[in-house]
């Protein structure tokens, strides 16, 4: 799509052809009222008052595509009254006690009744019971609500869960005299408002969904608001401080609104997390997992005393990625002047993974990003609980299926209804545990340029392939003829004569054949379903950019160096741009900055993490430490962006740089270390100051910098193992460590809205299909350990792969696993 | 006097009077002269004479403060009042806050929360005397005719929260019910012939 020129009220702008003209307008600072439409959506065409005039003809300037020398007018005569009666109509039987509505000084409505200079009413219904409905952690209150449907186009388009619908509003007919009386355009949006309201598309009573409250942020007024939130504050008492959230690798760009927290206590208070959606979409974790802070911490000198003498007697730091680029700086310069080792099992996998990939692509880091994700039409994920692992890079999977009209292939061993429900151009395929290997091999295999594979890669594919003769039942449809006898009555006689009819009928019969079928023992190993060639061939019609999307499950794989490698051939030799999942928020950066080791000393001090002294941000440690929330820095996302954060709230005890400044580093602030992040590594020699956070109009991520992908040596063998057909997991019943939707670290697990006790999670047909019930008590046990849980139904899994949570702290989940997230345990009931 | 004396604004039609104001002194012997004509014309003396003479009169006009107090304008803005419906007795405060946003001394908090009955109740409500100056805004912005101002000046305490909890502020109840609140027709009240301003809105009932 070629870069066009169009006139908009006079003034030349330059744009991409086929683009709406509302982003175009937008992006270059001209104002066209809009409510219903969302960028990266689809326009939904509720609201029509983006009413322009291009060349003359007039257009909803939310799905009209730019072409070459338009000429657009955005306010005409016509427009102006057309726009008038919309915002009467909107403002018909709408309340007026915007005094007790949180909507009130952000609510679209009042800006653009406003904007618009409503004064008067001039048309009028007689209204419906419409009375306010409590769906969980949403509240709706149909008699604010003006059915723009923004909520059911950001659940369906961005987020795929598609919970929301319009459904009838039982109103009477409109009054036949506003046809001729009132604009058009006006009098056609309001014969559809008035048919309808929001209701859930499960037809039930609550909410039941991945519980993102995307919805509610998208709302312009104030018919969906979070439950808990209601009624806490007014929206201009708030505080934004523009921060990244620190709960997943996505490092979503929010703010944290502050307000004192009573009239008795004039300490800062996260009350809500907004965000910019019409450029990035929150998870349910980011949103209601805001107040994950440390509180009441003190300098308390004899801890920090403490602390130091442990600094001296220790050898080994273990930590968790959940610490900014700052931290993991501070914790590698720590470890080259006073060696200690630096233990983080999951970034050092992920490490490892990155440096085998580097060996055959030559980059430091993996090619594409989630926005490409978000352009592709046609993506595969592999080894990666999409929903639960970064909500963000599914969000970009269903986007690109609803957006470009494109599909997708997810592969992983447990049945996920979430991603089934993201639409039928998506195919799940649920393969065994170990398998991850031979998806990337089948990726090669159907993707890969075959003259440009090296040979014995080529040799080793087409082991896979061979012919055999299948017998294939078909119907075919004959001809038969059939004689009938029929009795005809003569209309001149009277006499009844019998009549032998000759009928022609058409019979399906089964007929059976021998067909010669070519077969790829690959699709047998992952379980492949039996149409899967014929789907794909589908779903390939119209693929034209791809993106394939790999998550941690590859990176504690047996085989992961393998993996790794396979990854890099399949980004060289195929059209797929290829996206790693960093396992927790922050396990990039550490990866970038730290040189970790793999064996831990004889006395660990844990930062977040287990060890014989403990500096924990939960305020469960031995020395208190600062939360995300409560710190500046910077952390690395999985779009390879250095996105800095803003402290929202206060902290009083010591962190972890006057730790550092006691043992003999140099810094004042932790933000010191900003600059000094290694720029061989790709990171910029930039003060944290100079750190921009926010999108502009045009959508473009104006957040910190990107890193730069370094080259790195080439190894000239592109070698990769072949697929270890030995490798399964034992008998038993499989467990996968995995956390549920909205969960990610026992940080999300301390936010009140999230706090909840964790089990094993089993699906809804796992549960009827055996003797376990939901609430019994369970002994989980694999060859490393055994834990008691309960067991908890979750209707976000199928198949029958239990789930154990890491985020609850009080099972010690990881001890089960030796790395890999699979094992097999006995489960028993106690 | 009655608010339709303030509403009267038609300069001209009373019966002002100018005062009239000699001109000032330029030159150094004209300043001499008026020190002069100051000094030795005795009005110290006509002063103590008024004194003298009204003590024996025996008919002081001096308001007997703290025993007498002077009625106050409509319009006088003293220590704020939260009023309540008539015959409910509920509260009038919805918890809107724009009393808060309004402030331009910064002076009003308010905490609110969703109530049983999924209404917005407002759990706590201040206004830090020290700081408000009594400027009337938070009555006008008010939607509801809750914050007012009343008559109530004389706020000399040990502490000055000793006024502005919401509590000491809110009408009691009785009062209410019994009608004895006073409405107040300041900053804020309706407005005479307010009904032949407004545009009605159409029903369809």
């Amino acid at each position: 799509m070629g870069t066009i020129t169009i006139t908009i009220d006079g003034q030349k702008i330059a744009t991409k052809e086929g683009e709406f003209l509302l982003n175009a307008a937008r992006a270059n600072g001209i104002f066209i009222p809009a409510i219903c439409y969302l960028t990266r959506c689809s326009p939904t065409l509720a609201c029509r008052i983006c009413l322009v005039e291009a060349d003359g003809k007039q257009v909803y300037a939310c799905n009209a595509k730019a072409k070459e020398g338009m000429e657009i007018v955005t306010s005409t005569d016509n427009i102006d009254r057309e726009r008038r009666a919309i915002m009467e109509v909107y403002d018909v039987n709408h309340p007026l006690q915007c005094g007790v509505c949180d909507q009130s000084g952000e609510c679209e409505l009042q800006n653009y009744t406003l904007e618009l200079g409503v004064d008067a009413q001039s048309y009028a219904i007689k209204d419906v019971e419409r009375s306010a409905i409590d769906w969980g952690h949403i509240h709706y209150d149909p008699g604010l609500c003006i059915v723009c449907e923004r909520c059911v186009t950001v659940c369906k388009d961005m987020i795929g869960d598609t919970s929301l619908k319009t459904v009838p509003r039982g109103s009477d007919p409109l009054d036949t005299g506003y046809k001729e009386t009132m604009p058009k355009d006006a009098y056609a949006m309001w014969n559809k408002l008035n048919k309808s309201v929001i209701g859930l598309t499960s037809g039930e009573a609550m909410l039941d969904c991945t519980s993102c409250g995307e919805c509610a942020a998208v709302c312009p007024v104030g018919a969906l608001v979070d439950t808990e939130f209601m009624y806490k504050s007014n929206a201009w008492e708030l505080t934004q401080i523009p921060a990244t959230c620190g709960h997943c690798s996505a490092g979503c760009q929010l703010s944290y609104d502050v307000k004192h927290e009573s009239i008795a206590n004039s300490d800062d208070k996260i009350y809500r997390v907004m965000n910019e959606w019409n450029y990035v979409s929150l998870c349910g974790a980011g949103r209601y997992g805001f107040d994950y802070e440390n509180r009441g911490a003190t300098r308390d000198e004899v801890a920090f005393a403490k602390a130091l003498a442990a600094f001296e007697q220790a050898d080994t730091i273990r930590f968790s990625s959940t610490i900014t680029n700052e931290e993991a700086l501070i914790l590698q310069r720590l470890k080259e002047q006073r060696g200690y080792r630096l233990i983080n099992s999951e970034a050092k996998s992920f490490q490892d993974f990155l440096a085998c990939y580097s060996s055959l692509s030559g980059t430091a880091l993996y090619g594409s990003d989630l926005k490409e994700t978000h352009q592709a039409n046609f993506v595969i994920s592999v080894g990666t609980a999409l929903k639960s692992d970064n909500p963000n890079a599914r969000y970009a999977f269903n986007n690109a299926m609803k957006m470009n009209k494109g599909a997708g292939l997810y592969f992983h061993p447990v049945a996920d209804p979430v991603i089934e429900g993201l639409g039928k151009n998506v195919m799940s395929i649920y393969h065994a545990p170990l398998q991850e290997e031979a998806v990337l091999y089948l990726i090669l295999d159907l993707f890969a340029d075959k003259e440009a594979l090296p040979k014995t890669i080529i040799d080793y594919l087409e082991n896979f392939h061979s012919k055999k003769m299948v017998s294939v039942t078909e119907s075919v449809k004959e001809a038969v003829i059939e004689k009938v006898t029929k009795i005809v009555v003569d209309d001149e006689t009277g006499e009844e004569n019998e009549v032998i009819e000759e009928i022609k009928k058409m019979v399906a019969k089964t007929v059976e054949k021998e067909v010669e079928v070519e077969t790829n023992a690959l699709l047998d190993m992952l379980g492949a379903p039996e149409n899967f060639n014929e789907m794909l061939a589908k779903f390939l019609k119209k693929a034209e950019t791809f993106s394939l999307i790999v998550g941690p499950d590859c990176y504690t794989h047996p085989n992961a160096k393998n993996i790794a490698r396979l990854c890099a051939l399949i980004e060289k030799y195929s059209a797929f741009k290829l996206v790693m999942i960093p396992t927790l928020t922050n396990t990039l950066g550490v990866s970038l900055i730290c040189d970790l080791d793999d064996d831990a000393g004889n006395y660990t001090i844990g930062y977040n993490a287990e060890g014989d002294f403990t500096l924990s941000a939960l305020g469960e440690g031995d020395l208190d430490m600062p939360a995300l929330n409560q710190q500046e820095g910077t952390l690395t996302s999985i779009n390879k962006r250095v996105n800095p954060t803003n402290a929202a709230l206060g902290y009083d005890g010591y962190e972890l740089n006057d730790l550092a400044n006691a043992l003999g580093l140099e810094c004042e602030l932790t933000i010191d270390y900003t600059q000094q992040l290694p720029t061989d590594r790709g990171f910029r020699a930039e003060t944290f100051d100079a750190l921009p956070n926010h999108y502009t109009n045009d959508g473009v991520e104006v957040r910190g910098y990107l890193l730069e992908n370094k080259g790195v040596k080439i190894e000239d063998d592109e070698h990769i193992d072949e697929i270890d057909t030995t490798l399964a997991l034992p008998e038993g019943a499989i467990v996968y460590l995995v956390n549920p939707v909205r969960q990610f670290t026992a940080f999300t697990n301390k936010a009140e809205q999230l706090h909840t006790n964790g089990g094993l999670y089993m699906s809804e047909t796992y549960l009827s299909d055996s003797d376990f019930d939901e609430g019994d008590t369970v002994t989980v046990s694999t060859s490393l350990g055994e834990v008691n849980v309960t067991v908890i139904s979750d209707n976000k899994i199928g198949g029958a792969i239990a789930c154990l949570p890491t985020f609850d702290s009080k099972i010690n989940s990881e001890a089960l696993f030796s790395g890999y997230r699979f094992t097999s345990a006995s489960i028993k009931k106690v | 006097m009655s608010v339709e004396q303030f509403q009267d604004r038609n300069v001209g039609k009373q019966n002002y009077v100018t005062v009239d104001i000699e001109d000032y002194p330029v030159t150094g012997m004209d300043k001499f002269r008026r020190v002069c004509r100051r000094t030795f014309r005795g009005e110290l003396f006509v002063g103590l004479w008024v004194v003298l003479r009204e003590m024996f009169k025996f008919d002081i006009h001096t308001v007997q403060y703290p025993k007498e107090k002077l009625p106050l304008g409509p319009r006088y803005r003293a220590i704020h009042q939260m009023q309540r419906l008539w015959e409910s007795g509920t509260e009038r405060c919805i918890g809107c806050g724009l009393c808060e946003k309004i402030c331009i001394s910064d002076c009003i908090r308010m905490d609110t929360r969703i109530d049983e009955n999924s209404r917005k109740e407002v759990t706590q409500y201040s206004i830090n005397l020290g700081r408000c100056i009594f400027c009337g805004y938070c009555a006008e912005v008010c939607p509801e005719l809750a914050i007012v101002h009343g008559g109530e000046y004389e706020n000399a305490s040990e502490q000055r929260a000793h006024f502005t909890l919401y509590e000491d502020m809110l009408t009691p109840v009785d009062d209410a019910i019994a009608q004895k609140q006073k409405e107040f027709p300041g900053f804020g009240a309706i407005t005479p012939y307010e009904d032949e301003r407004v545009t009605k809105t159409p029903l369809a009932y």
